[in-house]
């Protein structure tokens, strides 16, 4: 399921960039979020997608989350939430 | 003893003819008015009623209609209760009211409320002698459109309801009204008027029929005059039995007409006038556009010989005329009025070149981190489509940015009964397309849902869950 998940996360990374016409770095796990090319509106959109098709989403059920910095840091955290959530 | 200052409902509708041909019509019945000159709908009990504050509440149109036609200068004060009233309102409404009489064709279940005269009231008249002679200068009580809670009690008077109200022979031929609304809400009780003083007849709607009945209906009584909200008239061209009325006049009013429901009714309509008019319970009847275009001309704010003043103030409209409620009922009620006497509708206006546009309602404004969207900006935006048929643009909740927007959209099924799954994503993806062309990037939706059917309040409006 794992590797579904974060196939999930780069396709909506790259329709909503194709939407907003911006122009998405490439996907490295160490890629800082701030640089993935994405802004803000792009980037709650990108949320509101994977609530839609994961059924999750991490930034709203936790009171201490802490943020993501990196790519790679969000898709884990989705990854681990998506467990929790299954098991 | 005190004494009417202007002609009573009675008198004015007496006064514009009393023809066989004028008549109130309900599903199943129909009343002509000249049954009035020499009966009643309340039995012999009419003087009863005779300085009382009234609450008329019952559950069909043509009752209240009689009911109200009768009682103009005999009460005090009448208070209409539309048929959605919630009635864990009552004991409110009955003691800020002070009601002391209730008049209604369902008195079993509103005789528990303390009110000691409870008059029972029919949609027939029966032959009698009646005393008309009206003494109050009457008030009206209305309830706001589209009040969540403890209902807000505007007051009117017959005058500043029928200030926009054209007499009689104003009109060539034979005038029959038809509404969409509730007579006993603002939108609706300026049809009823306008068929009673114009010298017309007024073809009631039911709650609980069909639109493609009520057209149907329509067609058959010959309505030359038909009104409703856009909701209303987006629902209404949906059915095939729009297509048999050929009105002369037909209005939008109530909600912002966007340029495709205007488009939309010109061209299900093109022998009749298309207008759209504006209109509140507060501030009353305040213009009517004609040129066939939504918003409304710069110039309209400095129209001199107009008995309306319209400003705008912190963006939104604020209009003064004679045709205002006089004030809020109750206690602790805020001011109606500003200090120049303004009533401020809390309709955000926008000024594109020489014409001004309708944003939406202030307070229910989407926030997308900071940058401000009126709903129903988008929503024109979407309606443009032409399988489009309606659309509802709503905030919704986002950890990033506060809120996003998200748009629900009712298809026009047109001929087909169903719209296969390719041209649903065809289409998604078009609304998409033309909002990516006409709206800054945060007012496009973030997602479109395709639904049957969206809520629609009692007053005709689309439900938005903020107004």
């Amino acid at each position: 399921m794992a590797a579904s998940i974060r196939t999930t996360i780069i396709s909506q990374f790259e329709q909503v960039a194709a939407e907003q016409r911006h122009k998405l770095a490439s996907l490295t796990d160490e890629r800082p979020l701030m640089e993935s090319g994405l802004d803000s509106l792009a980037f709650a959109i990108v949320v509101a997608r994977l609530e839609d098709s994961l059924g999750i989403d991490p930034f709203s059920a936790s009171e201490e989350l802490q943020f993501p910095v990196t790519f790679g840091d969000f898709i884990h955290m989705y990854e681990k939430m998506y467990e929790n959530a299954t098991t | 003893m005190p004494r009417r200052r202007t002609a009573s409902l009675w008198e004015s509708l007496a006064r514009a003819g009393l023809e066989r041909g004028r008549s109130l019509c309900a599903t199943d019945t129909s009343i002509t008015l000249a049954e009035l000159e020499s009966g009643s709908a309340l039995g012999n009990r009419l003087s009863e009623l005779r300085d009382r504050s009234v609450l008329v509440s019952t559950s069909d149109q043509l009752a209240a209609a009689l009911a109200l036609i009768e009682l103009d200068g005999i009460a005090r004060r009448l208070v209409l209760c539309p048929s959605d009233f919630d009635r864990a309102h009552l004991p409110y409404v009955l003691a800020t009211a002070e009601i002391d009489a209730i008049v209604t064709d369902t008195p079993a279940e509103l005789s528990g409320f303390g009110v000691a005269c409870v008059m029972p009231c029919h949609r027939a008249v029966h032959r009698q002698a009646v005393d008309r002679s009206a003494r109050h200068d009457t008030e009206w009580i209305l309830f706001t459109s589209g009040t969540t809670g403890v209902p807000k009690m505007v007051v009117h008077t017959l005058a500043t309801l029928t200030g926009a109200i054209k007499p009689a022979g104003s009109l060539a031929g034979p005038v029959v009204w038809a509404t969409f609304y509730d007579i006993r809400r603002y939108g609706g009780l300026q049809i009823f008027l306008r068929a009673l003083i114009g010298g017309g007849s007024l073809l009631l709607s039911d709650a609980g029929e069909p639109v493609s009945a009520f057209l149907a209906r329509a067609t058959e009584h010959g309505v030359t005059h038909i009104t409703g909200t856009p909701t209303h008239w987006r629902r209404a061209l949906m059915s095939p039995a729009a297509r048999a009325l050929s009105p002369e006049y037909a209005r939008l009013s109530g909600e912002i007409a966007d340029q495709a429901v205007i488009d939309h009714l010109q061209s299900t309509f093109p022998e009749a006038k298309v207008a759209h008019a504006f209109a509140s319970t507060e501030a009353g009847v305040a213009f009517e556009v004609t040129d066939g275009q939504a918003g409304f001309p710069s110039s309209f704010l400095a129209r001199d010989g107009d008995d309306v003043d319209l400003k705008v103030q912190d963006d939104t409209l604020r209009i003064r005329s004679s045709r205002t409620a006089l004030r809020y009922l109750g206690d602790g009620s805020e001011s109606l009025l500003d200090a120049e006497g303004f009533v401020d509708t809390g309709d955000v206006l926008e000024r594109r070149g020489e014409r001004y546009h309708f944003a939406g309602r202030r307070g229910g404004i989407i926030n997308v981190g900071g940058l401000k969207i009126h709903p129903e900006e988008v929503e024109a935006v979407i309606n443009r489509h032409p399988n489009v048929r309606m659309s509802l643009v709503t905030a919704r909740k986002n950890p990033i940015t506060g809120a996003i927007v998200a748009a629900e959209v009712v298809l026009a099924l047109g001929a087909e009964p169903c719209i296969d799954a390719l041209t649903v994503e065809r289409t998604k993806a078009e609304i998409l397309e033309t909002c990516r062309s006409a709206l800054a990037a945060h007012k496009v939706p973030a997602s479109i849902r395709i639904v049957n059917a969206l809520a629609v309040t009692p007053s005709g409006k689309l439900g938005r869950r903020n107004a």
